[in-house]
């Protein structure tokens, strides 16, 4: 067993790093510049049932120490997932990858997880009830505990997969929307998704982003993230899967003694291509300075 | 794509608030004209994307304009100092489609890709024109660089304080074999309409990652959708798809 290893849902990674959906397309964009099965795994952009445009442009806003997107989960439909991504993916990665699915109905979610279910390559379903982008689904499940137990629900029944579900910030009690899930049958739960932010051009006095509003992720929203990847560990009995605004090693261990099982690195893969393996170079001899011998051992140590 | 430190080895401003920067580094993985390099400034979260305007063989050039804090801390920056830099991204301009008298339409900032464009092609040994839009004439800038090419360059400014008056589309001649630009989109837009024959656009756009990953500068074009930072910034003029 390396020092690095971790147990995600009854799956071993060889380190717990794992770049955030929307953050690392399908992976063969930065296969081109190092090897990808250096990661514990990636979790593919965000698939819906049907082919999604967006939202319209500027999709993009700089921060102090982050940034706002709106994309508004761009992807190509589940079945070109399957048939044109997936295979293009095979061959520069040999692990199992994360499916990271987004819906607009209940009904939607279960459909796009059972044709993801099929796929051997796929060793977990993220199930998004956590998109702040687009109206009528992703973050409206979320925020409610009987929507997302409803998904939850539909979604467990068409796969025998491990079923993480990803949660938004943008709620009054995180813990209840958890437990809710967890109740429901979720074999995990990831968190957090981007916080609700807005910037304003003063040039032009309108809002930068095209759609008004969009997810504030980097640096700035890591202490945020960690304390609420803190309150639900302590409140659930599933592994949990941290991320917000990780970009360092440090960051990935203080992640894991809040209680997170494994962490996911987003914003820094965009500013930093190889931001993930740096991370993941860095963790031993971080480890060493902090005298930790095993990262498994340091789960929820606080 | 390739990410390596660069450093200045020379900033310079051009006008009031454009500038000419010089960079030496590994510059193996710009292959093309029309390419950009997307810098990191330390103190701010976003690469600045900035089209490529010359190289050799260890050095690139950009040119740029003050438009905000990024650009402005650039502008700033010394020789010596030390940037990090992703190189090799964007399509580029396709030189093989340019027949034997191309003509090359840049506006305002719009015009250093077409720099090493056209010293490209007249490498290719074909006869280039060129036309240089800009405000006014306290904001021309490279009409003598590009005429020591060898090009043919007109000039037209807005005011008619220099050169001719008016658009660039003022100044477009019959003969041409096909074209080239890059400019503020609504300069694209008369372009494209005042053209006879296929060209091709460089296009601007709000991005996150510069390089593929997070769909921030996608539009939707006749072939498809396409992230104007991997699948283009260069777009045929039979594929765009004017949005407004």
């Amino acid at each position: 067993m390396g020092r690095l290893e971790v147990d995600l849902c009854g799956i071993t990674l060889s380190n717990p790093v794992i770049p955030a959906s929307g953050t690392f397309g399908f992976g063969y964009e930065f296969a081109e510049i190092f090897d990808i099965n250096k990661l514990g795994t990636f979790s593919f952009k965000g698939t819906t049932k049907e082919s999604r445009f967006g939202n319209p442009t500027p999709r993009i806003a700089e921060c102090t120490a982050g940034m706002i997107n709106s994309v508004g989960l761009q992807n190509p439909g589940v079945e070109k997932v399957i048939s044109e991504e997936l295979p293009k993916l095979k061959k520069c990665f040999n692990k199992p990858v994360m499916a990271n699915v987004s819906g607009f109905s209940v009904d939607d979610y279960a459909y796009t997880c059972e044709k993801l279910d099929k796929e051997e390559q796929v060793g977990w379903l993220e199930v998004n009830i956590s998109c702040p982008n687009v109206h009528n689904g992703g973050m409206s499940f979320g925020t409610n505990p009987n929507s997302a137990s409803e998904v939850v629900k539909a979604v467990k029944k068409v796969t025998t997969k491990p079923v993480i579900v990803k949660l938004s910030p943008n709620v009054t009690d995180i813990v209840s929307i958890a437990k809710a899930c967890e109740d429901a049958g979720a074999d995990g739960i990831s968190l957090i998704n981007t916080l609700l932010g807005m910037r304003i051009d003063l040039k032009t006095k309108k809002p930068v982003i095209a759609n008004t509003m969009g997810g504030f992720s980097g640096p700035a929203i890591f202490p945020v993230a960690l304390r609420m990847v803190y309150q639900v560990a302590k409140a659930v009995n599933i592994p949990v899967v941290g991320m917000g605004g990780v970009s360092s090693a440090e960051d990935v261990i203080e992640m894991m003694l809040a209680g997170a099982t494994a962490v996911e690195v987003g914003a820094a893969n965009l500013i930093n291509p190889t931001a993930s393996l740096e991370i993941i170079n860095n963790l031993e001899s971080t480890m060493d300075k902090y005298n930790i011998n095993n990262l498994k051992d340091i789960i929820g140590g606080v | 794509m390739k990410d390596s430190v660069f450093e200045i080895y020379e900033n310079f401003p051009l006008t009031d608030d454009v500038f000419q920067m010089k960079l030496t580094g590994d510059v193996s993985d710009i292959t093309t004209p029309g390419q950009f390099i997307n810098i990191k400034i330390d103190s701010l979260y976003l690469r600045r994307p900035i089209s490529v305007c010359g190289k050799d063989e260890n050095s690139v050039t950009i040119i740029y304009k003050v438009v905000g804090k990024g650009t402005e801390i650039l502008s700033k920056m010394q020789k010596g100092e030390k940037l990090s830099v992703l190189t090799g991204l964007g399509n580029g301009y396709d030189t093989s489609l340019s027949g034997e008298t191309p003509l090359l339409i840049g506006g305002g900032v719009g015009v250093p890709p077409l720099y090493l464009l056209a010293k490209e092609l007249i490498k290719q040994n074909k006869k280039v024109s060129v036309i240089l839009g800009f405000n006014k004439k306290s904001e021309v800038f490279y009409e003598n660089e590009f005429k020591k090419l060898g090009c043919d360059v007109s000039v037209t400014t807005v005011d008619g304080s220099y050169g001719i008056k008016g658009f660039v589309t003022n100044a477009i001649k019959n003969g041409y074999s096909y074209f080239y630009t890059c400019g503020p989109e609504p300069m694209l837009k008369a372009v494209y309409k005042s053209t006879d024959t296929s060209g091709q656009f460089s296009f601007e756009e709000r991005m996150g990652c510069g390089f593929g990953a997070c769909m921030g500068c996608s539009c939707k074009t006749i072939t498809g959708y396409k992230r104007i930072c991997k699948d283009g910034p260069v777009l045929k003029k039979e594929e765009i798809l004017w949005e407004d």
